[in-house]
């Protein structure tokens, strides 16, 4: 009886995700993946081969009970692996599409080391989808407010998480965020064609359904400093505010017309909807020959932005090759689809502009990998004498963020390291003022949606100890 | 969503309006912005807060029409709503009892350097305060002006009302005059800003200037905003508006300001279509 639906389940191969065609989806901005058909899906879940003692769930920051929920879908009871995903992660629609699951829950799969992993991440999404869908999303019951307020600083995946979470334990909970909109990364950064911004708002209203207090247009440290939200009532606080900085790479000309921030450039087409100017007011300049400089997935999404506003060439320009690339196989293999041009081993050192002010090119070196740096990848070396010139009538500098000093630079009794990030005692986030917590990004560093949070699900504990054994001891 | 309280035409084409925020009221010091954005559709524009009322609740904002934006704004009454305010943004202005201070403001950049001669006035300062428009018409807040300073000089460009020509003359003829000035702040179109620069430099006059750049977030976070100051690069929404006006690259401003002149017009065109047809 074991041995049959055993053989039959080795024979179905990973299923394919079925894509708008490069040709075609370069022409608009609506999602690349279109998520596997009832069918698929269940047909997927069938390879899981639900291990008694499971590796995939440890690869999850979120601990998400994995072949639990493939299971439930494999039986076709979609809206229950919905919920059953929602125990532990409350954005699963959003982590489906953005967790590089590659290098984690689909790296533990057993499966993955004789072949190819259970598609873990397009079964969640086909889950989270199913139940948004179906128009019957599930409000938990909430405890009876204990009396408590929380407040939380930033509206990105980190701050959203632990909202949910305290909300869900009787704390009254309001975000303060300084956009428009709540969201942050998912909403400012990700472009449509990877996360449709329907997807972050469904996700926002349902907490605000929970009973979540989301204050927009509020700048923390201008309109109210944290020790301010302290003497309004608030017991503890919860700092979330990203690494939204920009670097940019100090090089002759970069303050050129023409040349955008990775974040000035996705924020004007993603929050602000450039990309349908003039029926939204924010332009966005929609040049022909585009380069933008860097590796990671940021750079990612802003070339492919860049195709999608009608550029005739679009250029990742990288001082590394591609191994050492930081971004997604996934993206890499996406933008290349698309007709992306990779320039390798390559650096930019000025730009040139013209009478107007207008960048016109980008002078660039070759390099080669010389020895290993601090970060063991090949250290880029440029090659002398090898300069040269790429026309250029928009450049996105994507080579990284840093920290925002606005919250840490008005909160009394906060540390911050070297490089501005807030310190924690632990990954509880407990921060070197009592009561403060910090999470996601402000602490670590530019990294990902689902460890910002999985910090937000740690601060959210540690913020009910804290407050629990306040009472006690009062 | 903020309400408007109060809307005034001050000229042709600038209106003052009162505005219901009561945080940012509570909040704001003098130098400080805004940024609003009228509807779902909108743009994010930044607007100097040029007076707070914290008892009432209510901030108050002065703009010329120039785009889609500023025109739709103005077709907003007192009763309707903004969607989105976020503010106070910036540095406030260093305020201080320098001694003798000349605040010069031209066009709409008067109602930017008003508050800033009110905090002066009330840091003890003497001020003396040099306006100036295009036209007598255009000409926008006199009376307060006059109210808050020691002096007051008005300029036109074409003489019809005030001492004939530009702000930056009468600065200069002050100067002249041997007027001896610990400080000047100056605010108002790029070349205006520019020339009063280039008349104070040479007598070592410390003049400070607003920048108006583009703006996107107004936090930090994207770099639309940055200047050159003494060779360095700086945002505008953080680490400004106000900056030491002999140390500004005004070149670099003046054309990344015009970074998107093609679209607004665009904009711009399309609105008053859309206006004049429905
Ligand atoms: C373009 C781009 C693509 C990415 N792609 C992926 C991906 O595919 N997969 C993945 O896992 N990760 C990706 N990341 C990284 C991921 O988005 C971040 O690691 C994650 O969003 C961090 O979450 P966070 O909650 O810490 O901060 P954020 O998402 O940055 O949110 C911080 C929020 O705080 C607000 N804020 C800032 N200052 C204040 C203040 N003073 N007062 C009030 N509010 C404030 C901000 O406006 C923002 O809304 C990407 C990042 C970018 C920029
Ligand atoms: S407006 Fe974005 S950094 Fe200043």
């Amino acid at each position: 009886m074991e041995l049959e639906p055993k053989k039959k389940r080795e024979k179905v191969p990973r299923q394919p995700m079925p894509e708008q065609s490069p040709l075609e989806r370069i022409k608009n901005f609506n999602e690349v993946p279109l998520g596997y058909s009832e069918e698929t899906a269940m047909l997927e879940a069938s390879r899981c081969i639900q291990c008694k003692k499971p590796t995939c769930i440890s690869g999850c920051p979120v601990d998400v009970n994995i072949p639990a929920f493939i299971k439930l879908i494999a039986e076709g009871k979609f809206m229950e692996a919905a919920r059953k995903l929602k125990e532990t992660n409350s954005l699963p629609a959003v982590c489906g599409r953005v967790c590089p699951q590659e290098d984690q829950c689909e790296k533990q799969c057993i499966l993955a080391k004789k072949g190819e992993s259970v598609a873990i991440g397009r079964l969640e999404r086909f889950a989270a989808d199913y139940e948004r869908n179906s128009g019957q999303i599930s409000i938990p019951e909430v405890p009876s407010p204990n009396g408590k307020k929380v407040a939380v600083v930033g509206a990105g995946p980190s701050g959203l998480t632990i909202a949910g979470d305290l909300v869900k334990m009787g704390y009254e909970v309001t975000i303060y965020e300084a956009l428009h909109k709540a969201g942050g990364v998912l909403v400012y950064g990700i472009p449509e064609f990877r996360l449709p911004k329907s997807i972050v708002e469904a996700e926002v209203h349902y907490l605000e359904k929970l009973g979540v207090k989301i204050e927009t247009n509020a700048v923390i440290g201008r309109l109210r400093t944290v020790d301010e939200l302290f003497d309004e009532g608030f017991q503890a606080v919860y700092i979330a505010v990203g690494a939204g900085a920009p670097v940019f790479m100090n090089i002759p000309g970069e303050n050129l017309s023409g040349i955008y921030s990775a974040n000035e450039y996705l924020t004007r087409s993603n929050l602000m909807k450039a990309y349908l100017f003039p029926e939204y007011d924010t332009p966005i300049v929609r040049g022909k020959n585009v380069a933008v400089i860097g590796g990671g997935n940021v750079a990612m999404d802003s070339v492919r932005t860049a195709l999608r506003l009608g550029a005739e060439n679009a250029y990742i320009i990288y001082r590394r090759t591609d191994v050492e690339m930081p971004a997604r196989i996934e993206e890499v293999h996406h933008a290349k689809e698309e007709g992306v041009q990779f320039k390798l081993l390559t650096n930019p050192v000025a730009y040139l502009g013209d009478e107007n002010g207008w960048v016109t090119g980008m002078k660039c070196l070759r390099m080669e990998l010389g020895e290993p740096d601090a970060s063991g990848r090949r250290r880029p070396v440029p090659i002398e004498g090898s300069e040269f010139v790429i026309d250029v009538d928009t450049v996105v500098v994507a080579v990284g963020t840093m920290a925002n000093p606005i919250v840490p630079a008005t909160t009394t009794g906060l540390e911050t390291n070297k490089q501005g990030y807030i310190v924690t005692k632990d990954e509880k986030g407990e921060t070197t003022r009592q009561g403060v917590y910090a999470g996601g990004d402000i602490v670590t560093g530019s990294a990902t949606v689902i460890l910002a949070m999985g910090a937000g699900k740690k601060a959210a504990s540690a913020i009910h100890e804290f407050l629990s054994g306040n009472e006690q001891t009062t | 969503m903020n309400k408007i309280i109060e809307k005034t035409d001050l000229s042709e084409n600038v209106v003052k309006m009162v505005i219901d925020a009561p945080a940012i009221a509570g909040k704001r010091k003098a130098g400080q912005f805004i940024v609003l954005k009228i509807d779902e559709k909108g743009e994010r524009i930044p607007l100097t807060i040029v007076d707070s009322d914290a008892e009432r609740g209510a901030i108050t904002i002065i703009f010329q029409i120039v785009g889609k934006t500023t025109a739709k704004l103005a077709t907003l009454n007192s009763g309707d709503g903004i969607n989105d305010l976020q503010g106070p943004l910036g540095q406030p202005t260093e305020i201080e009892n320098f001694g003798t201070v000349v605040c010069v403001g031209g066009g709409v950049g008067v109602g930017v350097v008003y508050p800033i001669a009110v905090a002066l006035r009330e840091a003890g300062n003497r001020v003396i305060s040099i306006i100036g428009s295009r036209t007598k018409e255009l000409l926008i807040l006199e009376q307060e002006t006059k109210d808050v300073s020691d002096r007051l000089i008005v300029t036109t460009d074409d003489g019809s009302y005030g001492f004939h020509g530009f702000v930056s003359q009468a600065l200069e003829n002050l100067i002249q005059e041997g007027e001896k000035i610990d400080r000047v702040f100056a605010i108002g179109p790029v070349p205006m800003m520019r020339v009063v620069c280039n008349v104070t430099k040479p007598h070592g006059i410390k003049t400070i200037v607003s920048l108006n750049s583009i703006m996107v977030d107004a936090t930090g976070m994207c770099g639309a905003c940055r200047v050159s100051v003494g060779g360095e690069t700086k945002f505008t929404c953080v680490d400004g508006p106000e900056f030491d006006g002999h140390d500004v690259d005004f070149d670099l401003l003046a054309s990344r300001l015009r970074m998107y002149v093609d679209q607004e017009k665009e904009a711009f065109e399309k609105f008053r279509c859309e206006c004049h047809g429905t």
